[in-house]
């Protein structure tokens, strides 16, 4: 099992932040495979799974945007009706709280992926380890 | 820790009270028989010399602003005949007419005193060479320095500010090791050295420099710091007090010692004038007690700082002050309470996860909005410890003023950057 990462923006809401970001990004010939906009009064968190990860992240940085890279567990989960609550169900059985998540399509209709944050990574995976679940990893999104 | 004038230095409190009331008195008498402008003051707030009988009763006492150095000009405010002065020295960076201080042969003498305590107490010695890249002229701070430091047997160079090769070349041809320098020059200067290649830890012999004249934060104090490998001290003075060397901190770098048996120092509350409490940010206010050409009383310096009433480690019994925090016309009123821009800056410096910059807006007179920059490095992708931070920066800053803000959390780099004279409250209030 393998962790794969998430890159993280902090961004004021205000109108032009996603666009300033998502151009760098295309300019780049990056692809965005998930994200999500967590925003509270003012601000924002944009987070990004990326086919080239670290390259955005040091392209973001060295353009002047505060971000941060962050691990996380890709679960597989049926394109299906239950697909995420077969998944969701056995974190909460481990204990497991999710921080921040998004989906990742792989194929339409086919297979999905949901990408957790949780607060120990490491510790995360161990529990899920003798678990029937299918993971994500680095080089799948490359 | 060595001493220029250990017995004065260190001299026990209830002592130096006494020193400085018996000082007091002298001066008070001074400035009401010669100085016609100090008399009718005085008249006017019913006082005369004989009321003051202990140290605390100078609030009975007027306070001398700079408009009152303009009263009778030049010579209103000078206690000697001219041909006793023998230097004139002006203020440097106001608008208008310039401020006018004059010196006798003691007076200059005394101010050299003051430096080499200064001088010594940061470890400077004989065999110490001294780079003064102050400005010589009607500017106090190059002159003052320059004295103190032959005082103490530190051969000086007399470098003034500016032409940043030819200083370069002088810390290499003469092994400079202590700097006397504007913190924004210094800055500039560091940062030049090191373009050039040179490695100042082994091409150069710096061991410490003196920064004042302008207001800097302590993070460009360690910066310095790091860059050139040397330890920077905090110098504090203003023309009407000599010049530098009024406050100067120790090798604790922990405050300025201000030389109480020389100034007798007050911090009040510039609105009501009232003292505010040991610890808490006012308006420095200050007599001199040692000076015989011009004495000034209880003159309002506009610069906000506070008293460290805590004993120092180094052994001096004279009290320390914070780093000058800013000028006291910055305060504004919200809520009809009284807020400087610093008591916000030091809440904001406690807490892990914002940046240095930050700005004030008032749009109405019942609320202020504090903009804050997050620290890029700090930002870990988690939206519940911004939530978090902006929560301890609410209620910081509400136990710090009374008045709850509204707060923003903004991306590094929007707000407008600039150098010491920072424009911190942008005030959009009309009556």
């Amino acid at each position: 099992m393998d962790k794969v990462f998430m890159i993280s923006v902090f961004a004021e809401n205000k109108p032009g932040r996603l666009e300033r970001i998502t151009k760098v990004l295309s300019e780049a010939n990056i692809n965005i495979l998930a994200f999500s906009i967590t925003s509270t009064n003012g601000f924002g968190v944009i987070k990004f799974m990326l086919n080239k990860w670290k390259e955005a992240y040091n392209l973001l940085k060295e353009k002047g945007f505060t971000v941060s890279m962050n691990e996380a567990i890709g679960i597989e989960m049926k394109d299906q009706p239950g697909g995420l609550y077969e998944v969701v169900k056995i974190l909460s059985s481990k204990g497991i709280n999710i921080e921040s998540a998004s989906v990742y399509v792989a194929e339409t209709r086919k297979r999905a992926y949901l990408i957790v944050e949780v607060e120990d990574t490491a510790k995360a995976m161990e529990a899920l380890k003798g678990e029937n679940l299918k993971f994500l990893h680095p080089e799948d999104i490359k | 820790m060595e001493f220029w004038n250990q017995e004065l230095e260190t001299l026990e409190s209830q002592k130096l009270r006494q020193l400085q009331f018996e000082r007091l008195k002298k001066t008070i008498l001074r400035v009401y028989q010669k100085v016609p402008h100090y008399r009718a003051k005085f008249q006017e707030a019913k006082v005369k010399p004989s009321d003051i009988k202990h140290l605390e009763d100078i609030n009975k006492l007027p306070f001398t602003t700079k408009e009152d150095l303009y009263v009778d000009y030049p010579f209103g405010l000078v206690t000697l005949p001219v041909e006793k002065l023998i230097r004139l020295h002006t203020s440097s960076g106001t608008t208008g007419k310039p401020k006018a201080i004059f010196f006798s042969k003691k007076d200059i003498n005394n101010s050299a005193d003051i430096i080499a305590r200064c001088l010594v107490m940061t470890g400077a010695q004989r065999g110490d060479i001294l780079q003064n890249s102050m400005t010589y002229g009607l500017f106090t701070g190059a002159f003052v320095m320059h004295y103190g430091a032959e005082k103490v047997g530190i051969l000086v160079i007399p470098a003034g500010p500016g032409n940043t090769e030819r200083q370069i070349t002088l810390m290499k041809d003469f092994g400079t090791t202590v700097l006397h320098i504007t913190p924004s020059y210094a800055l500039y200067v560091a940062s030049v050295i090191l373009d050039k290649g040179i490695d100042p830890r082994k091409d150069l012999k710096l061991k410490r420099a003196y920064l004042g004249a302008e207001p800097y934060s302590e993070e460009t104090r360690k910066k310095i710091e790091n860059m050139l490998g040397i330890e920077i001290y905090n110098c504090y003075g203003l023309t009407e007090m000599n010049g530098p060397g009024v406050g100067f901190e120790c090798k604790y770098k922990a405050g300025l010692h201000i030389w109480e048996d020389n100034f007798l120092m007050e911090v009040i509350n510039p609105e009501s004038g009232e003292p505010v409490k040991d610890g808490e940010i006012g308006e420095l206010v200050l007599t001199t007690l040692n000076r015989e050409a011009m004495p000034l009383i209880r003159y309002r310096t506009r610069d906000l700082t506070r008293i460290i009433p805590e004993p120092c480690k180094c052994g001096r019994t004279h009290r320390r002050i914070s780093r000058i925090l800013g000028r006291s016309d910055d305060m504004f009123i919200v809520k009809g309470v009284n807020i400087f821009p610093q008591q916000i800056e030091q809440v904001l410096m406690s807490i892990k996860g914002v940046a240095q910059n930050y700005q004030i807006i008032l749009e109405s007179y019942d609320e202020m909005t504090v903009k804050v920059e997050i620290d890029k490095e700090l930002f870990d992708g988690k939206i519940e410890r911004l939530i978090k931070m902006k929560e301890e920066i609410i209620d910081k800053i509400r136990s710090a003023t009374m008045v709850k803000p509204k707060v923003e959390l903004l991306e590094p780099g929007t707000l407008p950057i600039s150098e010491g004279k920072a424009k911190r409250v942008i005030d959009n209030r009309t009556i």
